[in-house]
């Protein structure tokens, strides 16, 4: 047709550099994902040139293949654990480990320089090999992980000589009393980012307060309960320009010299844009931080269980600019209501339950969660822990079309409606309908099929799903797998799906990142007729009895199925109560 | 025996505390501990399509707290738990000491919810009979009288006040033996 005289530029006249050039501007893991996949020549330009990876399941390739897939890497994000593991339903030891990554890296000569990693278990051994084995090693990032102390903290202090960032994030970490801040030696003054809120050992003060004062460009602090307020307001003397503070302890006297000091410090701090921390506050002393409040784009309060509902709404009023905010619920709905008129830049909430088992007492209802929605038109990111929800409430709530996460936590998980004693599946239904961009939805409250039917025919963005409590039949998990194509991670646990539902299109888990069941109708027949059929899914079952593999009949329930795309099948590293079908 | 029973000596029998408290009150603290500990019950038992959820989560309910629910991540729960389980394991210790007795003794009044097992709980540690207590007389019927040394430092007889005012201002426990017993006993 029209071949002959279109004029065509073959992008493979560009040396390999100039090709090179283009892909440094493609960030996205995907966009670059693609690009490998257009020719070889595209792929091996991409593949020596990409130097950040993101793997969102550690199973899905061995570390081997990885490194040869992209020899350059100087940036891994790595996930273990599936996401339930968070809340206690994944055993200890099954799997999630990082020695062996660190291991094939160092014995590759990879340039590691930043790692990140989510629900792994991370062992002082492999800390040290990680802080001997790459020299240009910058930054590591550590949320939700175990498995090692401070001793391996002091390795990566000691032998990272340019390290930026140290990022300890909600991790259980055993206390070995060694003085790990001290390893930083006196030449180490590249540090930018240091948070060790989760450790719960006491800081050697004085080395802290060197250290802050020699890291000229810190800009994140965040300090752990161990550290004392006057040794906070030392550190903001010396490091005025920092941009995110996470205090300590913030227990002072109102009258005391080190307060006033306090006040004069934090006023020359007119960087601070993030503040969080209060893990030990006393009441009534928060005005001192009033002068930085105004200039806020994220507050944390949500391990300020001292705080009350007046003075975080006080506290509040004087955060205009305030984009993210994590809070208590004893902010109450009022409160929330204050949020509302006040914070108008609002995108992320979450509302914590400051006593979890109190079901009858959570402070929050769908008042506040309305208030919120009315009043925060950029809000697009929520996770409300509450007393109760109504149909109407989320109805309303759908009105807010932005949302791109929304989770909400019933503390009584199969609650109704309070009002009309129904199932919550308008109000999802509302949600799912109205919010077009929504990619993770987390459901609670008393649900049935139809709430599923609503979501596979709306949620069509969807790539998060987490279930509990929730569901009639096989139908409902149907609705989803046929409906959300874009699901990545779907996760359910005491709902009766069953083998119908989990094998009506087995092909539809190859697209998925993952699928964790439990507490759900599914048998150990399906699950390995499904291993069987499926060679690119590895299907493990976490069998916690006493029985063994063998004295389980096929059409016995499992408890807990995972299962996972991979290319390299079979992990070696599962123990004993772990199947692997 | 069994004329006591046809009797009905509830009605009439002389009880610790001020006249409309009765064990009732002590039944209902104890059922509201238990309930603090279980996720409240569904209450759409009424509902057809729920009705099947409800068997099932009904079984799940029984136990103490379904695992993993509320889904928050443990970390964040340990630093909130604590101070919640410290607020409720420190207990009110007072000392006790008994006249005539050659060390004191310590208990703990949050353990004991009331004024019969306070009583129960010093008869059991220095064996003695504490008396019937009446408002009128104080402790009939023994030698031995339970007494508190309560915020002003006066000296007090246990069962006047109701019992939270008790266990907010008392300090000691004294339990008094003999003549300057029976001085305290004869309220005139």
């Amino acid at each position: 047709m029209l071949w002959g005289s279109r004029k065509t530029i073959n992008m493979n006249y560009f040396p390999d550099e100039v090709l090179e050039h283009v892909f440094d501007f493609i960030t996205s893991h995907k966009d670059r994902n693609s690009v490998s996949l257009v020719c070889k020549s595209w792929y091996k330009i991409e593949k020596y040139s990409r130097q950040r990876v993101f793997l969102g399941n550690c199973y899905a390739i061995c570390p081997e293949r990885l490194i040869a897939r992209f020899p350059e890497l100087k940036s891994l994000t790595l996930k273990g654990k599936p996401h339930f593991a968070d809340f206690n339903l994944v055993p200890d030891d099954w799997g999630g480990f990082l020695y062996p990554w660190i291991k094939a890296m160092a014995k590759s000569r990879i340039g590691l320089e930043e790692l990140k990693l989510k629900r792994m278990v991370v062992s002082d051994e492999s800390l040290e090999l990680l802080s001997k084995s790459f020299p240009n090693f910058k930054s590591l990032v550590l949320v939700s992980c175990e498995g090692f102390t401070t001793d391996g903290l002091a390795a990566i202090a000691s032998n990272c000589r340019f390290l930026r960032e140290l990022d300890l994030q909600e991790n259980e970490v055993e206390d070995h009393r060694g003085h790990w801040l001290s390893c930083f030696p006196e030449s180490c003054t590249s540090l930018v980012s240091l948070n060790f809120a989760c450790l719960k050992g006491e800081i050697n003060l004085a080395s802290l307060e060197r250290l802050v004062a020699r890291s000229t460009n810190l800009k994140s602090l965040r300090l752990n309960r161990a550290v004392p307020f006057d040794t906070l307001q030392r550190l903001l003397i010396r490091a005025p320009q920092l941009v995110d503070l996470g205090t300590g302890s913030y227990v002072h006297d109102p009258s005391s010299e080190a307060y006033n000091k306090f006040k004069a410090a934090i006023q020359s701090c007119n960087s601070i844009r993030s503040l969080s921390g209060f893990l030990e506050v006393a009441p009534r002393c928060m005005s001192a931080i009033y002068p930085i409040c105004e200039n806020l784009t994220f507050l944390n309060l949500s391990y300020a269980a001292g705080l009350q509902s007046n003075e975080l709404t006080k506290l509040i009023q004087h955060c205009r600019k305030l984009q993210r905010l994590w809070i208590l619920d004893c902010i109450g709905d009022k409160g929330l209501g204050v949020v509302a008129s006040t914070c108008k830049e609002l995108q992320e909430l979450r509302v914590f339950p400051s006593n979890p088992f109190d079901a009858g007492n959570a402070a929050v209802t769908e008042e506040g969660l309305i208030l919120v929605s009315e009043g925060c038109p950029k809000l697009n990111s929520l996770l409300y822990f509450c007393q109760q929800m109504t149909n109407a409430a989320l109805i309303t709530v759908a009105n807010c079309t932005n949302f791109i996460r929304f989770r909400l936590c019933i503390l009584d998980p199969i609650k109704p409606d309070p009002v009309t004693n129904q199932p919550l599946d308008e109000g999802f239904g509302a949600i799912v309908r109205s919010c077009k961009g929504l990619k993770r939805l987390s459901l609670s409250g008393l649900l049935t099929d139809q709430v599923f039917y609503y979501i596979g025919m709306y949620a069509k963005k969807h790539e998060m799903l987490s279930i509990a409590f929730a569901g009639d039949s096989d139908k409902g998990m149907l609705y989803v797998l046929n409906g959300c194509k874009k699901l990545r991670k779907l996760e359910i646990r005491d709902c009766p799906f069953g083998d119908a539902a989990l094998l009506e299109d087995m092909g539809e888990y190859e697209t998925m990142r993952s699928l964790w069941m439990s507490t759900c109708d599914v048998t150990l027949g399906a699950c390995k007729m499904l291993a069987k059929k499926m060679p690119n899914l590895n299907v493990e079952i976490i069998n916690e009895s006493e029985q063994t593999e063998s004295n389980l009949d096929d059409s016995q329930k499992v408890d807990k199925m995972y299962l996972y795309r991979t290319l390299v099948g079979h992990r070696e590293d599962a123990p004993e109560f772990v199947w692997l079908l | 025996m069994e004329t006591e029973k046809d009797l009905n000596l509830e009605a009439t029998e002389l009880r610790l505390g001020l006249p409309g408290t009765s064990n009732e009150s002590a039944k209902n603290t104890t059922h509201r501990s238990n309930k603090r500990a279980l996720p409240e019950q569904p209450m759409s038992a009424n509902i057809d399509t729920a009705s099947k959820n409800c068997d099932q989560e009904t079984a799940q309910h029984t136990k103490a707290q379904v695992v993993g629910w509320p889904p928050i991540r443990s970390y964040r729960k340990n630093c909130l738990q604590p101070k919640k389980s410290e607020a409720e394991m420190s207990g009110i210790y007072v000392k006790v000491s008994m006249d005539g007795a050659p060390y004191l003794r310590k208990i703990d009044l949050k353990v004991v919810k009331g004024y019969p097992e306070l009583l129960k709980a010093l008869e059991d540690m220095f064996k003695f009979k504490a008396g019937e207590y009446s408002e009128r007389e104080g402790y009939n019927g023994s030698e031995f009288v339970p007494t508190y040394e309560d915020k002003d430092g006066d000296w007090m007889l246990v069962g006047d006040v109701p019992w939270e005012m008790f266990t907010s201002c008392c300090k000691k426990l004294r339990i008094m033996k003999g003549s300057e017993a029976r001085g305290l006993g004869c309220v005139v």
